[in-house]
């Protein structure tokens, strides 16, 4: 079934929650204020969940980030697929034990006996002035651990299909959400997305830059001001970070013989080291420039709006390293 | 404790055959690697053999299991197979986990033997998942998380209590209190006298019991399975008991009270077991050094087999890290 509408990525992932709690009676739904007597989540994302589906199924946690990911392990093993809810991104560091430990590692350990088919939904992103322990991207902790694979859509019609994949994936799927995306309409087309295949977001010939989330736009804005000057940058919307889509950025990359890579991550360190490793790997001789990688500064997230802006990565400061790629 | 239901003849006999087996397998295990054959991660359960002996006599196998490093004795009482178990430890392919997980993260579903951890205190966070869904199921079964005294003050161990007491999930937690946590004492990790106090502050009903006790040991579980069965939420039990080993094989013990180990080992709960069988007429010395032959011939092929497999081939490396083997 597929229809095309405008929506927000956050009706997108109601939509793709009601939908994979509808298709599969062993899906289930928990985390802080996710049921609708504590309000549908903070942003309302799963409102209207506990109300069709029950409060067995939809369950309020108190504020326990181990306990909240340790009961999706054990209900994952035990043969359901929890989708549990960590507040804010930051807040996962309270589960790591559960989620790099356990969640990810109990497949290998047992030798194949016991699957973790979860997913975990987190929001985050810079932008409110909400500072240093509220607002990081922490991708890179959980694409360095085997075993979990991470998701981040950048808009309504990839958050729903890439989400609903996630549910259905036998492994663990962390699913990182980004708060200024979840109001901003666009085209909606209700299809599964499958894991770890990226997008083309813009064909061109001239460079690549290689993104995921909210960095999309930004990208997508500085490629359509350089083609006003005839340089056409073609646009990698990962999608799928873990296990990332190699095949479509090296051919990409193959093709323009140059390479930026943008997260709003910190850069020192980030999934942009990785990627640009690789890209020296397979393609050494084909670059005409080393890769450039934009990242977030090396600092907390600040928490004034000057120092919030300059830290994270804007159409600005992704245009300038473009245009030094090309130059 | 007078009202707990107390073990029949044939029960008794059934509490002493595991007990018997985890001796002679712990047994054989250290013999073993006083060889230098294996060298393994092992933490003897030696001298607590009573505790999962006595808990399993109610438990089925699709009850599960959530155990630590310091588990085997729990995992062979609850039906884990020697041979596979064997095999694990000399890192053979035919392993329950392929040789993969090790001691530490033994693995047997078919058994109820569902994660192994080495974290300290990280079976509870699983265990309450694997209630959650236990009571979704609606077949009776309980899930249970065995754990050490130092493990209770963890952050998991509270987080897990309290929301296992919400939810009147069928979780047993099971403290085996060896009143000490590797070097460090009870008196020097908290200021109560006995652990199943903090169960009332979470709603829950706790009790402490001669751990080494058949009667005590098999009548609190007894109580405790009945409740999570019927629906009316999770026990604590903290068994008393006490580690002959010390924490790692090689300790020399030297943290404890002058004399506090060769007086617990004068208390040996297993041979007093099997004299108690004979003197009330269970068994017969002849029944008994039958059986215990029977157990020992068991183990001596379990461990043969072992040995003659093969290690895994380095492809396995790829395998079990996602549900999709890694290309
Ligand atoms: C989170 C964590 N911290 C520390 C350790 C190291 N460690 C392993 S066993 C242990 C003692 C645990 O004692 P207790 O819970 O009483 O269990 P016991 O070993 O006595 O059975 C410690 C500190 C660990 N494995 N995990
Ligand atoms: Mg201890």
């Amino acid at each position: 079934m597929t229809e095309t509408t405008k929506i927000t990525m956050l009706e997108a992932i109601n939509r793709a929650l009601h939908d994979a709690m509808e298709a599969d009676p062993k899906v289930l739904a928990l985390g802080e204020e996710v049921a609708d007597p504590e309000e549908g989540g903070v942003m309302g994302v799963t409102k209207g969940l506990s109300t069709k589906f029950g409060a067995e199924r939809v369950v309020s946690t108190p504020i326990s980030e181990q306990a909240i990911i340790g009961s999706a392990i054990g209900a994952a093993i035990g043969g359901y697929r929890p989708v549990a809810e960590i507040m804010l991104m930051n807040f996962v560091a309270v589960a790591m034990d559960m989620l790099t430990n356990h969640a990810a590692k109990l497949r290998f350990m047992s030798g194949g006996q016991t699957a973790v088919p979860m997913v975990v939904r987190t929001m985050t992103g810079s932008g409110f002035s909400t500072g240093g322990q509220h607002s990081d991207y922490l991708e890179a902790w959980f694409a360095h651990t085997p075993g979990m694979k991470v998701v981040a859509p950048s808009n309504p019609t990839d958050a729903y299909g890439l989400l609903r994949a996630a549910i259905e994936d036998d492994d663990p799927v962390l699913f990182i959400e980004n708060i200024q995306l979840y109001f901003m309409p666009a085209d909606f087309t209700a299809e599964k997305i499958p894991l770890g295949k990226a997008r083309i977001a813009r064909e061109g010939s001239d460079l690549t830059i290689i993104t995921h989330s909210l960095m999309v736009n930004h990208a997508m804005a500085v490629a359509d001001q350089m083609a006003k000057d005839g340089t056409e940058a073609e646009v990698i919307d990962l999608r799928t970070i873990s296990p990332w889509d190699r095949e479509t950025v090296l051919a990409s990359v193959k093709k323009t013989g140059r390479a930026l890579i943008v997260h709003e991550a910190v850069k020192e360190f980030g999934i942009g080291a990785e990627i640009a490793s690789v890209i020296n790997e397979e393609l050494f001789g084909q670059l005409k420039a080393p890769v450039k990688r934009v990242g977030g500064a090396f600092c907390a997230v600040p928490y004034c709006k000057p120092l919030e802006s300059a830290f994270a990565p804007s159409a600005d400061s992704i245009g300038k390293a473009a245009l030094e790629l090309v130059a | 404790m007078s009202n707990y239901p107390t073990p029949d003849k044939a029960t008794l006999l059934e509490i002493y055959r595991k007990a018997a087996t985890i001796k002679l397998n712990d047994e054989r295990i250290i013999k073993e690697m006083k060889s230098g054959r294996l060298v393994t991660p092992y933490y003897s359960g030696r001298g607590q053999e009573i505790i999962p002996s006595a808990l399993a006599m109610s438990l089925n196998d699709d009850d599960y299991l959530c155990t630590i490093y310091r588990g085997t004795h729990d995992m062979v009482a609850k039906g884990f197979p020697l041979d596979t178990m064997w095999a694990e430890l000399a890192g053979r392919v035919t392993g329950s986990c392929k040789g993969k997980g090790g001691p530490m993260h033994l693995t047997h579903p078919e058994s109820g033997c569902m994660v192994t951890t080495g974290i300290v205190g990280s079976s509870m966070p699983i265990a309450v998942g694997l209630g959650w869904a236990a009571k979704l199921d609606g077949k009776g079964q309980v899930a249970v998380a065995t754990f050490g005294d130092g493990a209770s003050n963890i952050g998991a161990f509270h987080e897990s209590m309290n929301m296992a007491a919400l939810f009147d999930l069928p979780v047993i937690f099971l403290c085996q209190n060896n009143l000490y946590a590797e070097h460090t004492s009870m008196q020097k990790s908290t200021k109560i006298d006995r652990y199943s106090k903090r169960a009332d502050a979470y709603g829950m009903v706790g009790v402490t019991v001669n751990g080494n006790d058949p009667d005590e040991m098999y009548g609190a579980a007894k109580v405790a399975i009945d409740r999570a069965r019927a629906g009316e939420g999770p026990t604590m039990i903290e068994a008393m008991t006490f580690r002959f080993n010390g924490h790692l094989i090689g300790d020399m013990c030297d943290y404890m009270k002058h004399g506090e180990l060769a007086e617990a080992k004068q208390e040996d709960p297993v041979p007093a077991l099997r004299q108690r069988l004979i003197d009330e007429g269970i068994a017969s010395e002849d029944e008994l050094a039958g059986m215990e032959s029977g157990i020992k011939e068991v183990i001596e092929a379990a461990v043969a087999a072992a040995y003659d497999a093969d290690y895994p081939d380095a492809i396995e490396l790829k395998r079990d890290v996602f549900a999709q083997e890694i290309a």
